[in-house]
């Protein structure tokens, strides 16, 4: 029987599952608004459009959040210039944006390899973080989490109807530019746990489970964030034992929890709806 | 008119009498579409406006231009002397959605939106107030919904479903409410709660502009009409401008109509004919000799 107390026993064991838990928790919060308005993709194609920019970032010395915040904004820019311009589909834009970005990025990886660990960018790396970019992620995630909590009503308001929105007082653009300028900065810290590729699970996951579980979107937001912030840590905790990518266990552990939400949900799983049809055929 | 006695007790009141004023306001949509055409009219305090045209004559278009979601290209939109930005900072300008316009399956519930009519009078962390909660569960009273409220908006009817973003208006206190097609799909008893509501909001000093393809109702509850085709047509007291002429003229023959007059009604030489005109809702009926006849009004709604 393994010690379950060894990875307290490490430093970087610690510091990998707090930092992990609040990366989680703030994807887990983006998320509950981004599987609502059927746009989980583009928290995808952020992830991947990131890439080039960290790999710049490397080259010329700066801080990878930075870079990866500039490419980030720049895809994001592609995207609605590409999608105001053309009659193209949401969905091709996004893959068109994100993988020219990508594809970009793994060009600018192999032309100076040694600069760039490109396979902790793409996989995550969160076991092995800097303490560098432990404050980078924190003053990212900290920074996402306060702006949320004063404005989440905002945005919620925002996110179900727009004209509302407006007749309250608010502006509505502002405030979109406000979340995907979170998203952007969100899924760079994301990168550090889960890498690239997965990020995507990260900021819809949680908020799907949620969605199964909950009628409101107050609890859904608390349900979610628990969901995102307890996955995360209990993956890098468990990657200890596994010695196995970290990102990978923590979306296995979101995706089981789904799993069970979406068979077990009292009101909204599969087995309740199966017990209200039985039901109804007994009662006629 | 007593002015005074219409003038609501209420703690928060920016603008005790509302004004509308649209002018000359031209809409061109980024794909050069011009929806609407120096369009001009002007409504005040206590009135239930109609706004009638056929589909793509810029209603929803002028909905959109009162609440500053598409910029004039030409003309202004003022509101109580106010430019549209600072009147929907003051949270003057309610507006009631289409239904096609609302996310069902929003993880919202019934008083959850009905709060959010709130949620602009609300501090920078948006905690609802003691009176917050209270106006909630008025306006959830008024339109009869108090015990829906803990449902998810998309498990109701789609008369239920209307009363709720009706209460949403009623709870953010909006002094000029605006409501795009409010019947469409609502049965007569829901239809005639919602136009009590509405004459209770006008005695109570509101504007309420409201489109509607309903035209036999029209006579029936507003006190001015606005016709539109791309641009207002005419607009003023319902006596003045909902008439048989202007409707052919606003609906350009696409509705439909017929008369019945001479042998087939009258057994003598009585020269006035009936006419139907309707645009697949409740038809308006005029009864007279020219068709400058006024509609055979009030439709008698209460027969069952
Ligand atoms: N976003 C848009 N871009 C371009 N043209 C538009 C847009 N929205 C509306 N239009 C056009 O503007 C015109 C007015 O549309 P609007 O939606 O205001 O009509 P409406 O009177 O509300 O119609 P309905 O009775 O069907 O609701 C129509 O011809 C429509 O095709
Ligand atoms: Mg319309």
């Amino acid at each position: 029987m393994p010690d379950l107390l060894a990875p307290f026993a490490y430093d970087y064991m610690v510091k990998a599952i707090w930092v992990s838990a609040l990366v989680g928790a703030v994807c887990a919060f983006l998320s509950a608004y981004l599987m609502l308005k059927g746009w989980s993709l583009i928290g995808d194609a952020l992830g991947h459009a990131v890439v080039p920019g960290v790999a710049g970032a490397y080259m010329l010395g700066l801080p990878y959040a930075v870079g990866a915040f500039f490419a980030g904004g720049l895809a994001a820019a592609a995207m609605v210039l590409v999608r105001q311009r053309t009659r193209l589909r949401e969905d091709a834009v996004i893959g068109i944006v994100f993988t020219s970005f990508f594809a970009l990025g793994l060009f600018m990886v192999s032309l100076n390899p040694t600069a760039v660990d490109v396979q902790s960018i793409v996989l995550g790396n969160i076991l092995g973080i800097s303490d560098a970019d432990v404050v980078q992620v924190m003053i990212i995630s900290l920074v996402s989490l306060a702006v949320l909590l004063a404005k989440w009503k905002d945005l919620m308001l925002v996110f179900f109807d727009e004209n509302h929105a407006r007749t309250v007082g608010l502006n509505p653009r502002a405030l979109q530019i406000l979340f995907f300028a979170l998203l952007a900065a969100c899924t760079v810290a994301a990168l550090q746990t889960v890498g690239s590729i997965l990020v995507i699970a990260m900021v819809v996951t949680p908020g799907a489970t949620a969605y199964l579980l909950t009628d409101r979107f107050q609890v859904l937001l608390v349900l979610a964030v628990l969901l995102g912030a307890v996955t995360a840590a209990l993956g890098a905790y468990v990657s200890f034992f596994l010695d196995g990518a970290t990102g990978g266990i923590i979306v296995t552990l979101q995706t089981a929890l789904f799993l069970l939400a979406f068979f077990f949900a009292p009101k909204h799983g599969r087995f309740a709806a199966r017990r209200r049809a039985l039901a109804t055929r007994e009662a006629n | 008119m007593n002015l005074a006695a219409t003038v609501p007790d209420e703690a928060w009141n920016p603008v005790a009498l509302p004004s509308l004023r649209v002018e000359g306001v031209t809409v061109v949509y980024p794909n050069g579409n011009v929806a609407l055409r120096e369009a001009s009219f002007s409504l005040g305090a206590g009135t239930i406006a109609g706004l009638v045209g056929v589909n793509g004559s810029g209603k929803s278009t002028l909905f959109k231009s009162i609440m500053g979601f598409v910029r004039p290209s030409a003309g202004r939109v003022e509101i109580s002397g106010m430019s549209v930005q600072q009147a929907l900072k003051q949270n003057i300008i309610a507006y009631v959605p289409q239904a096609e316009e609302v996310d069902w399956n929003f993880p919202v519930l019934v008083e959850d939106v009905v709060m959010m009519g709130r949620q602009g009078h609300m501090g920078f962390f948006r905690m609802p107030s003691a009176r917050d909660r209270a106006l909630v569960d008025t306006a959830l009273e008024r339109v009869g919904m108090t015990e829906y409220r803990k449902r998810q908006i998309g498990e109701l009817s789609g008369g239920q479903k209307k009363r709720v973003f009706l209460a949403r208006a009623l709870a953010q206190e909006g002094r000029i409410i605006l409501l795009d097609e409010p019947f469409t799909g609502v049965d007569v008893k829901t239809e005639t709660a919602i136009i009590e509501l509405m004459r209770e909001l006008r005695a109570s000093g509101h504007l309420m502009l409201v489109s509607t393809h309903n035209l036999g109702s029209v006579p029936d509850f507003c006190d001015q009409v606005v016709l539109v085709n791309r641009t207002v047509l005419a607009a003023g007291p319902t006596a003045d401008v909902f008439t048989q002429d202007n409707l052919e003229k606003a609906f350009g023959g696409v509705l439909r109509h017929f008369h019945l007059g001479g042998s087939d009604l009258h057994d003598d030489g009585d020269a006035r004919r009936v006419t139907v005109l309707t645009d697949d809702e409740r038809p308006v009926v005029f009864y007279g000799e020219h068709n400058t006849s006024r509609p055979a009004s009030p439709t008698p709604r209460e027969e069952k």
